[in-house]
């Protein structure tokens, strides 16, 4: 059985034409697939946003523009998206700090970061019962906890990759040349770890604005972001100004991106996954 | 000098200790209020399993094992499309010329930093323009079109560790350009061809924005983070039941990733010792 | 039967092979006959195109144009697996999922061999019956190899537990187990540490003597070039400059670059005064070489270790220097001394003699260790058109001269090396280029800087340039000589 039979011409080789171009072949179906399922969306949202009546026009910006609790819905999910970044910063940058020093850090990162793959729905809930339960009103509060406790481990975990990634010696040196730790922790550590911090930010601050349903359980009645509102408008069929407002948050999300990527190419990120 | 690192050491611990407290403090109470059969965070009905009994005989159970089902087929059939179509297409994008490559992982990103929202409303556009048939189809789709991302970022990696002579080696030795990459670049990137297959899976389980969005309201498909949407919006809110999922989930979630990475990190250590 | 003899005879043959990335030029017109069971090293500098030219031959890259021919069949076209050679590549390539058993095998199991037995079709073509090897025969061929590279033991291995050196023997086996015509290596040492790569030299050559097939060998180390080689094919900027046996590579450079780059040596520039004649260092000396025109510009070679260094009062001295220093080199000394005349020239020696540093000495050097060559170029010519009065445009940049001649009239440029002015600032010059090559000629340094349009200016200059900085050039107006071209050619 070992022994297959072939007839095989002489010219066998030049039938099998250049074998670089087959290999980027295998690309081309999932090239089709982005086309189609990625950018012909994205074309289809800018041509909901600026066709109105089979016209080109900006009426859908000036609807948007014009209709003052929309702009206020932005103004909003942009303050609390700040507060909830820095919120993060200040409380995750310790963590990350004090783990990235201890042996054990990388598996007490882990415990923090456990909690992010339990569906942000159940956690959110859980945390509205536990408000409910103490007492607490829900509100701007509520909302801006809930936030930080579904975000907080996307500022920890890129956080200590960078932190743990810089060289002990750059201290070491530092407390070398007379620097006490506190000099040698904003000279040296802290401006070295400022790309883990940038896409700490983009990864905390983007989501929270476009965030869908935390404020709908945590914020009462009253508190609306922005992902929110996109949603309602098109639920209410507002096509147009439901895409312009998408195409906001697009803007958003590539400028972050843009400056995630000039500063650490998107490394600290990656190892989230 | 001495004591003074000490209390320092003691109030890093503690910080520690107190943000993880916080952490789990919401999950570990969801846990506990599953015994308590009650839809709130409160004791008054004492101690049972009622709560885990009603997962099966109450009149939702058959809704929730029908979004439990959902959940589970979109994941896996998204999640082996994505892989497959991910790992060729990644050894596809790995031999591409320099810019052409680029522009394809560029596109490849779009979904990975994109807000949720924004992809959701607009798959949901495209879907209304182009008719497509409301329900399973746009959900695999929508799923796959986020998950293969995903793919093509864990193999990647493995490509470009590989040696850049070993495609060349194998057919300088005699294999054929698909033979080669059969019998030796598959095998090479196996292990991120399956840590894409388990991030696709995951990430599709976990998705709700989308699959909400894209679900249709008259198809009456729901998964299960849709469904616990939907249930909380109901009158009355959650019932007892949900309290008991939501711990199964969190329980199954938790030990299942701590486990594999408590088995990843310990091999790691005995690396690191050898 | 003439042509059956020679397609035996010589195993590869690149005819005319020249490759570009982007229109960037790697290996220019390179012709090259290797003969059956020959080593052949490809000697060169980084980036010389030697890999690329190997490359070309194993398969992995498809020239531009010209043509590759293994055992008489043009294999131009053919991709990697249909060519009966096989590659060690320099970081070894092994498959990391495989032993080294399965490592060897690898090969082995895409090879069909005739099984002995014929076919003709129809036509009354006839074609052989194909058969896999069994899997006994695998084994078999697999431990012999082993045995070969002295590894016998290590076939159940994963050969990310392997050493450098035994990654690279199993790498050799892999390749020779398949019996190939050729065996193609890339700088196989290149990865191991001294003695490792000591030991390997001995050990391939002497598997070469062994199998009796053709090596071809890429290496940017000239030693190793001259230990193994039956020929050395020195490039540079992928052009052969020089192919030969070691010794008269060694002994014969074709050029200053060849000189240079092959052993130490002095390069100095002089001047035929007549036959046998030939002046440097202003001095006189004999020669044994004749046909150059009178007067010509010459580059001199002489090895460090042809110098003789004697009383300067003897009879024999032709020269006297003073010692500047001398380091002791485990088997000779190297002295560094000034020659006084009436510029100061700098000459290495290497003599068994130690000197004290600022004695005067004697030197010596016989005729034929002389070695006398044309210079590549006597002064940088660029043919190229006027931009406007008095600016002319040369490599894209425009040069203020003296010429007043109108925009558009076709010139040929003249410029004297010493008269290019180098800028360790690119933008301080007017056009930019890179520095491509730089050699010491005992009192000034003559570098190649290479512009952004493949124009090589020679430049003689004080200073020594570091190859690959990107520098600035300009050129005083006065000292740029403008032709006019006459149109003999109308539309040319």
């Amino acid at each position: 059985m070992g022994t297959k039979i072939k007839n095989i011409s002489m010219k066998i080789a030049s039938r099998i034409k250049n074998f670089r171009i087959t290999r980027s072949v295998f690309a081309y179906p999932y090239v089709l697939f982005l086309m189609m399922f990625v950018i012909m969306p994205l074309v289809i949202l800018l041509i909901n946003a600026f066709i109105v009546n089979e016209k080109f026009s900006f009426e859908n910006f000036a609807n948007f523009f014009n209709d003052g609790s929309s702009v206020d819905t932005l103004m909003f999910s942009l303050l609390i998206g700040i507060i909830t970044t820095v919120l993060c910063i200040l409380l995750g940058y310790p963590v990350a700090y004090i783990l990235s020093k201890w042996s054990s850090g990388r598996l007490i990162v882990l415990l923090f970061i456990l909690p992010m793959w339990v569906n942000f729905l159940i956690r959110t809930l859980s945390t509205r019962f536990m408000f409910e339960a103490i007492g607490i009103k829900l509100g701007v509060g509520t909302l801006i906890f809930g936030l930080v406790y579904n975000y907080i481990p996307f500022m920890i975990l890129p956080l200590h990759t960078t932190l743990s990634n810089i060289d002990k010696s750059f201290s070491e040196a530092a407390s070398d040349l007379g620097a006490n730790p506190i000099n040698t922790f904003f000279k040296i550590t802290f401006p070295l770890s400022i790309p883990g911090i940038l896409s700490g930010i983009t990864m905390v601050f983007i989501p929270t604005i476009s965030t869908f349903a935390i404020s709908q359980f945590l914020g009462g009645t009253s508190s609306h972001l922005f992902g929110d509102s996109i949603n309602t408008k098109f639920e209410h069929q507002l096509y147009g100004v439901g895409s312009v407002m998408s195409i906001i948050m697009l803007i958003f999300v590539l400028i972050s991106n843009y400056f995630m990527q000039k500063t650490n190419k998107g490394e600290a990120a990656r190892n989230l996954w | 000098m001495v004591n003074a690192s000490h209390t320092k050491k003691i109030l890093e611990r503690s910080y520690i200790i107190v943000a993880l407290i916080l952490l789990y403090t919401p999950i570990l109470l969801m846990i506990i209020f599953s015994f308590f059969n009650t839809s709130a965070f409160s004791f008054k009905n004492g101690f049972s399993f009622d709560a885990y009994e009603s997962l099966f005989n109450s009149s939702n159970s058959k809704k929730l094992e029908d979004a439990l089902k959902n959940t589970i087929i979109i994941a896996a059939v998204s999640s082996v499309i994505s892989t497959i179509l991910g790992a060729v297409a990644a050894i596809g994008i790995y031999s591409m010329s320099k810019r052409s490559r680029k522009i394809v992982e560029n596109i490849n990103q779009l979904p990975v930093i994109n807000s949720e929202i924004v992809i959701a409303v607009s798959l949901m556009l495209f879907f209304v323009t182009f008719k497509f048939p409301a329900g399973y189809t746009r959900l695999l789709i929508g799923h796959i079109s986020f998950c293969t991302p995903y793919v093509i970022l864990s193999v990647m990696p493995r490509l470009m560790q590989m040696d850049s002579n070993i495609y060349e080696a194998a057919l300088d030795l005699g294999a054929t350009p698909l033979r080669a990459i059969i019998t030796v670049i598959i095998p090479i990137i196996s292990p991120g061809i399956l840590s894409g297959f388990a991030m696709a899976f995951t990430i599709s389980v976990d998705d709700f924005i989308i699959t909400q969005l894209n679900k249709g309201t008259t198809t009456g498909i729901d998964t299960l983070s849709t469904y616990i949407y939907s249930s909380m919006h109901t009158a009355g809110g959650l019932k007892a039941y949900w309290f008991a999922a939501f711990s199964l989930i969190i329980v199954l979630v938790v030990g299942t990733l701590l486990l594999i990475n408590l088995r990843k990190y310990k091999s790691k250590a005995h690396i690191k010792i050898q | 039967m003439e042509q059956g003899k020679m397609a035996t005879d010589k195993i590869i043959e690149l005819k005319n092979l020249c490759k570009s990335y982007d229109e960037k030029p790697v290996v220019k017109n390179v012709t090259l006959s290797i003969k059956k069971g020959e080593f052949v090293t490809l000697l060169g500098p980084s980036g010389c195109g030697k890999t690329t030219t190997l490359r070309m031959i194993a398969g992995f890259e498809k020239p531009t144009s010209g043509s590759v021919h293994i055992s008489g069949n043009d294999m131009t076209q053919s991709p990697p697996y249909a060519r009966n050679v096989n590659t060690v590549f320099q970081n070894y390539a092994l498959f990391p999922h495989l032993n080294v058993f399965n490592n060897i095998a690898f090969g082995l199991k895409f090879k069909c061999i005739n099984d002995g037995t014929f076919f003709t079709d129809k036509n009354g073509v006839k074609y052989a019956n194909l058969r896999k090897f069994t899997k006994t025969e695998i084994t078999n061929k697999v431990k012999n190899a082993l045995k070969m590279v002295d590894l016998e033991e290590y076939e159940k291995r994963n050969v990310s537990s392997l050493s450098g050196g035994q990654k690279q023997r199993v790498a050799i086996a892999r390749s020779l187990v398949n019996e190939p015509d050729v065996l193609l290596l890339d700088e196989p040492l290149g990865a191991l540490d001294l003695k490792m790569r000591k030991d390997m030299q001995l050990e391939l050559m002497n598997m070469h003597k062994k199998l009796g097939i053709t090596f071809v060998y890429v290496t940017h180390d000239q030693e190793e070039a001259l230990t193994m080689s039956d020929t050395i094919v020195v490039m540079k900027d992928g052009v052969i400059q020089q192919i030969g046996t070691p010794q008269k590579v060694y002994d014969e450079p074709a050029n200053a670059f060849v000189a240079d780059f092959i052993g130490e040596s002095n390069i100095f520039s002089g001047t035929m005064i007549a036959d046998f004649k030939v002046e440097f260092c202003d001095h006189l000396f004999e020669c044994v070489d004749k046909g150059f025109k009178f007067n010509e510009p010459i580059d001199v070679i002489i090895r460090p270790e042809d110098v003789k260094i004697c009383n300067p009062d003897e009879d024999i001295t032709q020269l006297t220097a003073v010692v500047s220093s001398c380091v002791f080199k485990g088997d000779h000394f190297q002295i560094t001394v000034i020659i006084n005349g009436g510029e100061d020239y700098e000459m290495l020696i290497h003599d068994n003699i130690e000197c004290k540093v600022n004695a005067t000495v004697g030197l010596c050097i016989k005729p034929f260790d002389l070695h006398i060559m044309h210079k590549a170029r006597i002064i940088n010519e660029i043919k190229t058109e006027m931009w406007d009065f008095n600016i002319v445009e040369i490599s894209g940049g425009k040069f203020p001269c003296n010429c007043d001649l109108p925009s558009g009239t076709k010139v040929l440029v003249s410029i004297d090396f010493d008269d290019v002015v180098i800028h360790d600032d690119e933008d301080q010059g007017i056009i930019g280029g890179e520095v491509i090559n730089t050699i010491y000629k005992g009192n000034y340094y003559q570098c190649v800087i290479r512009t952004d349009d493949y124009y090589d200016f020679f430049v003689d200059t004080e200073d020594d340039w570091l190859k690959g900085d990107r520098v600035g050039i300009s050129v005083n107006p006065d000292k740029i000589v403008i032709k006019k071209i006459e149109d003999t050619q109308n539309g040319d």
